[in-house]
């Protein structure tokens, strides 16, 4: 079959880079590294690249306690242990006691399917280096049962983080990088246009106005992201709020209504009013 | 063609390796770039760059190289002289080229002939070229260099500096590898971990499971204990601007190494001596400032204080009340240092200044004596002695 290209879906927005990145790591069968703002959608990615491509999708979601032996599989010596002790037949054949881990399953899909691997960095810093044959060859050795797991097809391997952890260099050789960067307006106007179709031009455009001068607030600890304005935007809507509402040049109703949703963080909300209140002296001066 | 855009990258300070580029090419050979500039630079980036940080850096050089804008390329190098110059040394020590050298006249002979270039190179950079940096985050970035980012708003210094990383480096650096790795650092580092089991009982503890299993008359009795992990806690403060810019990326390497090492670990910055406050981020260093007296409340002492700095500067910025060379200071920084060794058992300073220099500047001596003589070189064994003296 020949190879789809993803081009964004109805729901996701992929400029033009993104869709290169993808594209490549698609055609070469690598795995691709998204780096990027949380709320950018970098998780959302993957989903939408396994729906548009009509692929199965395996989610690996890292904590920082997971290994990547986890990954692969795992070996429940604890309930081999019961079962001998219980007398239970199956005790005698040790690949009932083998758990598959996530790429095992996406290794075994019937179909070529599309692989997450979700927020890399919050794991070990060694992490990503066990991972690495497995990643190169897409194959792995089970050493319970002796066994060569080798992957049907090559999974569409895409790779979150968060940049809270620096990933080892011979890591990054293996992957293509991309990194979403916060998206201008323009984009904008096109992401929240694919969440909510029938929004008044009107109303949208008074938001990104006063959504991207919230962005340029200086010193706010967690400046608000693109899933935040979509959230901000959902409550403005069911709200029914005007948008002269929005207006800020009007120095009464300087606090954009409802901003809990955009802003997370107290000392940020607290931050934020102490400005849209020096900001009304200065008006009423 | 592409060798030649690989090189200028990699001389621009971009390090991809060859594997990467042959990724680059198979992707072009199975046409995922339809044959458009815009396709194959998204491309190219995607393969040859892994980290935005220095997404700016390719932008530039692959400007160069497709524009066919030589200049533009030249002032790039002339903005980073000291990478620039490390990879010339690179170049120069490679078996090849020193068969070149000694048929050139001998390495003093080419030496003089970097050290024109470089000055060169100044001049056409003060002949009006610009110099703002936009790569500037902050000086640390993901992979802590950042010369463009450090340098805003000091051109004063940068001169001085260029001139003085040169002679520096003029043979020493050469042959010995005396440069700290980030690897060396992180497996220096790593003597610190000190393991502890904490959080959730999911491991099964062997001894105790048979211990019990056995009281128990056979009869299975799992036991579970917490996984080991690393409970070292770490606050780094860092000496930042003036005559610490000799030493920045050693310390950005430093820091970057760090940042990986521990679960908890905060960093401070300071500007040549501890005072009332310090700073997260260096673009609003004068904004957000951090009392010191709050950051000795708020992590305990048994955080282990890290120091790094080269402690060269005038006495008087550390004896006196408003010896402070950026602001008035209520008290002497001495006074600061000891509030903080006192909440600190567990302290070190790292100095970045080759020891021997040590016995010369009176600033050194002095914050020698104020740490209790814990301080030591940023060296691997430097860094080792002062690891065992954490623990």
């Amino acid at each position: 079959m020949a190879n789809k290209k993803f081009k964004g879906t109805s729901s996701y927005v992929a400029t033009d880079d993104l869709m290169m990145a993808v594209n490549a790591a698609v055609t070469l069968e690598r795995p691709i590294l998204i780096k990027g703002e949380p709320g950018t959608g970098k998780t959302q990615l993957a989903i939408e690249v396994a729906r548009a491509l009509d692929r199965p999708l395996h989610e690996w979601h890292i904590k920082s306690t997971t290994k990547a032996q986890q990954g692969l599989y795992d070996y429940d010596a604890v309930a081999r242990l019961r079962d001998s002790q219980l007398g239970d037949d199956r005790v005698h054949n040790i690949a009932n006691y083998i758990v598959r881990g996530k790429i095992w399953e996406a290794f075994a899909s019937d179909e070529k399917p599309v692989l997450l691997i979700d927020e890399i960095d919050k794991a070990d810093i060694e992490f990503p280096n066990d991972l690495l044959l497995e990643l190169d060859r897409m194959e792995f050795y089970v050493y319970e049962t002796k066994r060569l797991v080798k992957a049907r097809h090559r999974p569409i391997i895409i790779i979150t983080s968060n940049n809270e952890k620096e990933l080892p260099d011979a890591f990054l050789r293996r992957c293509f990088f991309h990194y979403i960067k916060f998206p201008d307006k323009e984009t904008m106007h096109r992401i929240v246009d694919v969440h909510f179709p029938n929004l008044k031009k009107t109303l949208l455009r008074e938001a990104l106005e006063a959504f991207y001068k919230i962005r340029d607030v200086p010193g706010l600890k967690k400046k608000p992201s693109t899933s935040e304005l979509l959230d901000w935007i959902k409550l403005l809507l069911a709200e029914d709020i005007p948008p002269e509402a929005l207006r800020s040049e009007d120095s009464r109703n300087a606090v954009p209504p409802l901003y809990g949703a955009l802003l997370k963080n107290e000392q940020d909300v607290h931050l934020f009013e102490q400005l849209v209140f020096l900001d009304r002296r200065m008006h009423t001066r | 063609m592409l060798t030649k855009f690989f090189f200028m990258l990699r001389e621009g300070g971009l390090k991809p390796s060859i594997t990467e580029l042959l990724t680059l090419l198979e992707a072009m050979r199975s046409g995922v770039a339809q044959q458009n500039v815009d396709d194959f630079y998204y491309l190219a980036r995607s393969c040859l760059v892994k980290d935005e940080s220095k997404f700016d850096r390719f932008d530039k050089i692959f400007a160069a190289h497709f524009d066919g804008i030589e200049e533009g390329f030249k002032a790039l190098v002339a903005e980073v002289p000291e990478e620039w110059l490390r990879q010339q040394a690179e170049l120069v020590l490679s078996e090849e080229e020193r068969a070149e050298i000694e048929a050139l006249g001998g390495f003093e002979k080419l030496m003089e002939a970097l050290r024109e270039r470089l000055e060169e190179q100044e001049g056409r950079h003060e002949g009006g070229n610009k110099w703002i940096g936009t790569a500037g985050t902050s000086p640390f970035g993901a992979y802590g260099y950042n010369p463009e980012g450090v340098r805003i708003g000091q051109q004063g210094s940068r001169h001085r500096r260029a001139i003085k990383v040169w002679d520096r480096r003029e043979y020493r650096n050469l042959d010995d590898k005396l440069e700290l790795g980030t690897r060396n650092i992180k497996i220096a580092l790593r003597r610190l971990r000190k393991f502890a089991r904490e959080g959730a009982a999911d491991q099964l503890d062997l001894e105790d499971t048979i211990d019990k299993t056995a009281r128990n008359a056979g009869i299975l009795d799992i036991r579970m204990v917490p996984e080991r992990h690393n409970a070292i806690k770490v606050l780094l403060c860092l000496d930042i601007g003036g005559s610490m810019d000799d030493h920045v990326r050693i310390c950005a390497e430093m820091f970057s190494a760090a940042k990986s090492e521990f679960k908890h670990l905060e960093y401070f910055y300071f500007h040549n001596f501890v005072y009332e406050s310090m700073w997260k981020d260096n673009r609003r260093r004068h904004t957000e400032r951090i009392p010191t007296t709050e950051i000795a409340h708020k992590y305990g002492p048994d955080y282990k204080l890290v120091f790094v700095g080269d402690a060269t500067m005038s006495p008087y910025e550390i004896v006196y009340a408003g010896g402070s060379v950026e602001h008035w200071n209520e008290e002497p920084g001495a006074a600061w240092i000891k509030r903080l060794l006192n909440t600190y058992p567990k302290a070190i300073w790292l100095n970045p200044e080759p020891e021997h220099r040590w016995e010369y500047t009176p600033s050194i001596k002095l914050t020698r004596e104020l740490m209790g003589d814990r301080m030591y070189p940023l060296t691997i064994s430097g860094l080792d002695e002062g690891i065992k003296r954490l623990q």
